[in-house]
């Protein structure tokens, strides 16, 4: 199944109005809300290029917990609104820089050939498929991504401990 | 079928909004925000390619996944590392973390 042309371009205009958001507001908390509407948008695209599996790891990993995460920091850390010092003195380096890396990407995308890719109906890879794929032939890596991520774990513990005289 | 084109813009578009947001911002929570932008740019390249390109094996696929796994890690210890921060100096202001010592 092909999703229509409309659907696509919408939700990209939304992940990308998104990150729009992200990098004008000045309210940390609706930027935090725009990186949110980013991800669930990239989730969107994601299903529309057929790729359930990784919509839904998207969506239960970022629009869930990476974004209770980020909200919470905030919490913690009691981000106040102060507009004067969410910008430091290097925006216009920055806008530069990120348009300059734009510009080529968008060169590099537009003047490339990309044989073997025009009007081929999107396969679609069941949970099954991928599943047996990560548990068969990507077994080790698997494992080595869970060990990953339990160091990372204890890791944020260790470093996030309050210390008893501190 | 939307061309490949069109798909590799919107990740390149996401991927330079995020760096904009790494590059301009002081706060380390929104420094990390964009961090996640450009992560999200990068996995939705590889998700095109192995959709495009690669159907039969979609290696692309399992990549993002590792990806998103990976990213998470980093968010948590990111976060961990911030709090810290915080409780030191009494701020998430990475142009305030000068030092390399307390």
């Amino acid at each position: 199944m092909i999703p229509p042309e409309w659907l696509f371009r919408g939700i990209a205009t939304l992940g990308l109005l998104g990150g729009l958001g992200l990098a004008l507001t000045r309210n940390v908390v609706h930027g935090a809300l725009f990186l949110v509407l980013a991800l669930l948008a990239v989730a969107g695209l994601y299903l529309a290029l057929a790729a359930d599996f990784v919509a839904l790891v998207q969506v239960l990993l970022y629009g869930g917990a990476v974004s209770i995460l980020i909200l919470f920091a905030m919490m913690l850390t009691q981000v106040r609104e102060e507009p004067e010092t969410t910008d430091n003195g290097q925006q216009p380096v920055a806008l530069l820089v990120s348009l300059a890396a734009f510009a080529a990407l968008a060169a590099a995308i537009n003047t490339t050939e990309w044989p073997g890719t025009t009007a081929r109906s999107l396969a679609h890879i069941d949970f099954d498929t991928i599943s047996a794929a990560l548990f068969t032939t990507w077994a080790i890596p698997f494992e080595i991504v869970s060990l990953v991520l339990l160091a990372a774990l204890i890791g944020a513990i260790v470093v996030a401990r309050q210390e008893p005289q501190e | 079928m939307i061309p490949i084109q069109q798909v590799l813009t919107i990740s390149a578009g996401l991927f330079c909004l995020g760096l904009y947001v790494v590059l301009a911002r002081r706060n380390a929570v929104l420094v990390l925000m964009g961090l996640e932008l450009m992560l999200n740019g990068v996995a939705l390249n590889f998700i095109t390619f192995a959709v495009y390109r690669d159907p039969e094996r979609f290696l692309g696929q399992i990549f993002a996944l590792f990806v998103i796994v990976v990213a998470a890690a980093e968010v948590g210890l990111a976060l961990a590392i911030i709090l810290r921060l915080y409780r030191l100096r009494r701020t998430a202001n990475v142009d305030e973390a000068n030092t390399m010592r307390w």
